[in-house]
């Protein structure tokens, strides 16, 4: 899902304008099931994560009454040391955590991520969260939520329910990180 | 990467992303819950047959913050005072069940020699053999310049290299692993080293180093230098005399009040080093040892963070 390559299986469900709109309906989802933006973090999981909550926190900042900065809504939250399968994979290297200002302690930390899946990846985010400190709610919101699931967590905000084999590929390509916005699915080889 | 016996060893990739996955393991460091469950249900073994403070405790505590079991284990008051062979040793280490092994050896080569051999299959990071190599100390030294620097810069150190610095290892080269795991280091990373000694504590053949070898050390802190990595005399591994006397070494080779006076006159940005544990009055004065140059206990921070890296490195990924 992270590579650049778009292969001739590749099949676009989401176009960059679907991207927009997907997240402006995710923006106000938010907002709605917090009855406001008091008290809201988005904590964006690296790499493609942390750039959609940059967009979801502007389009959030933006809904104000009285104008708010959306860097003091948007983190990252690192998850690579907290994996299960640190010993079946590569090393991987840590990216940064950068919690907003404000901390996390007493707040309503929606996790963001591009794509959900096994759900392995939110079990190590919810691990790596408390640790840094005890937020009063923890929400997840998703672009695309694939199914497949091998642990008991679920979204609550999901861009597109994508139906999809397993042995396919979900592609997704955000300006910031790729050039390009859209999301593909990839048949297997 | 299996091993970490040698920063001769290391590409410079592998040594950037060494450094980078520090930084992160630094800023884990300043949290209140410091602790991280990357290596969760490993064993870590510290087999150390030399004495040594900071290095053991701080491989201990870098596997402890990754939440690894550490055994610690000192050859004084063991059965290697019975004779017991480093073979038998570590093959009483596998059997107890121990996932890496941290080796300190009084004899160069030792951390090679459990590498090679089929006496065990477990990771070994060399934490200091005889005068080889001490691969940590010179990862760890080198993350604290890149820190400084960029903090200096006001720039992110992650992917750098050390490309252009000039930096000046002081001192008994002769029984340095330090010195020699820096050489290799600093010049992959792009640093020029010049070695200031005298002619008594170089090695045969340190002319065919990387590295300039001078016998002034004003000449080179005149000539201007980014860092000044002071070496501990080794008084124990010394069996003769290397100089006439404390007071001679101190004057000529010596980070003294007045050559910190110097630097300071000059407005000069050089930062002082200092591995530890330091001979204060020898080969560096206290007010230079706790100058704001000094990045004495910058360094021993950073080491915990680099040997946490080092860990992480050699047992996660795909080992089997």
């Amino acid at each position: 899902m992270n590579e650049n390559s778009a292969s001739d299986g590749a099949r676009t469900v989401l176009t960059g304008d679907d991207i927009e709109r997907v997240l402006t309906r995710v923006a106000f989802e938010i907002i709605e099931a917090n009855k406001g933006i008091e008290d809201l973090v988005l904590l964006g999981i690296p790499r493609r994560g942390f750039p959609l909550a940059q967009r979801l926190a502007a389009r959030i900042a933006a809904s104000a009454d009285t104008p708010i900065d959306p860097a003091s809504l948007v983190g990252q939250l690192d998850i690579t040391l907290y994996r299960d399968d640190l010993r079946h994979s590569t090393t991987r290297t840590p990216e940064p955590t950068k919690l907003p200002a404000g901390g996390i302690d007493g707040k309503v930390v929606v996790l963001v991520d591009d794509v959900l899946y096994s759900g392995r990846t939110i079990r190590a985010a919810l691990d790596a969260l408390s640790d840094w400190g005890r937020p009063r709610i923890v929400r997840l919101a998703v672009l695309v939520d694939r199914g497949h699931r091998e642990l008991p967590i679920r979204a609550d905000h999901v861009g597109k329910n994508l139906p999809t084999a397993k042995s396919e590929k979900v592609r997704v390509h955000l300006e910031e990180i790729d050039g390009t916005n859209e999301v593909m699915i990839e048949a297997a080889e | 990467m299996k091993h970490l016996l040698s920063t001769a060893d290391l590409s410079r990739e592998e040594a950037v992303k060494i450094l980078d996955i520090a930084g992160e393991m630094r800023e884990a460091g300043t949290r209140v819950v410091k602790k991280l469950p990357a290596l969760r249900g490993r064993t870590v073994v510290n087999l150390f047959f030399e004495d040594s403070t900071r290095t053991r405790i701080s491989f201990e505590a870098a596997a402890k913050r990754l939440s690894a079991d550490v055994i610690n284990f000192s050859a004084k008051g063991s059965s290697v005072s019975k004779g017991e062979s480093l073979k038998d040793t570590a093959q009483t280490l596998l059997a107890i069940g121990a996932d890496a092994v941290v080796i300190r050896h009084p004899d160069s080569g030792a951390p090679a020699r459990l590498a090679a051999t089929d006496w065990i299959d477990l990771p070994i990071i060399n934490a200091g053999d005889g005068t080889h190599e001490h691969p940590t100390q010179a990862l760890l030294d080198a993350f604290t310049l890149r820190r400084q620097l960029a903090l200096r810069d006001g720039v992110s150190a992650t992917g750098l290299g050390l490309d252009g610095l000039k930096v000046a290892i002081v001192g008994d080269i002769l029984h340095s692993r330090v010195a020699r795991s820096n050489l290799w280091l600093l010049n992959t990373l792009g640093a020029s080293v010049t070695m200031v000694a005298p002619p008594t504590l170089l090695p045969v053949g340190a002319e065919s180093w990387p590295c300039t070898i001078s016998y002034d050390l004003d000449q080179v802190i005149a000539e201007g230098v980014d860092a000044l990595m002071m070496l501990r005399v080794q008084g124990e591994r010394m069996r003769a005399a290397y100089f006439p006397n404390p007071r001679e070494y101190s004057r000529y080779w010596g980070l003294d009040d007045a050559r910190l006076g110097t630097l300071d006159a000059a407005g000069a940005e050089t930062l002082i080093m200092h591995p530890g544990p330091m001979n204060r009055g020898l080969e560096i004065s206290s007010a230079a040892a706790d100058s704001p140059r000094s990045t004495v206990l910058d360094q021993v921070t950073n080491g915990v963070a680099v040997r946490m890296a080092s860990l992480y490195m050699l047992l996660s990924g795909d080992l089997i």
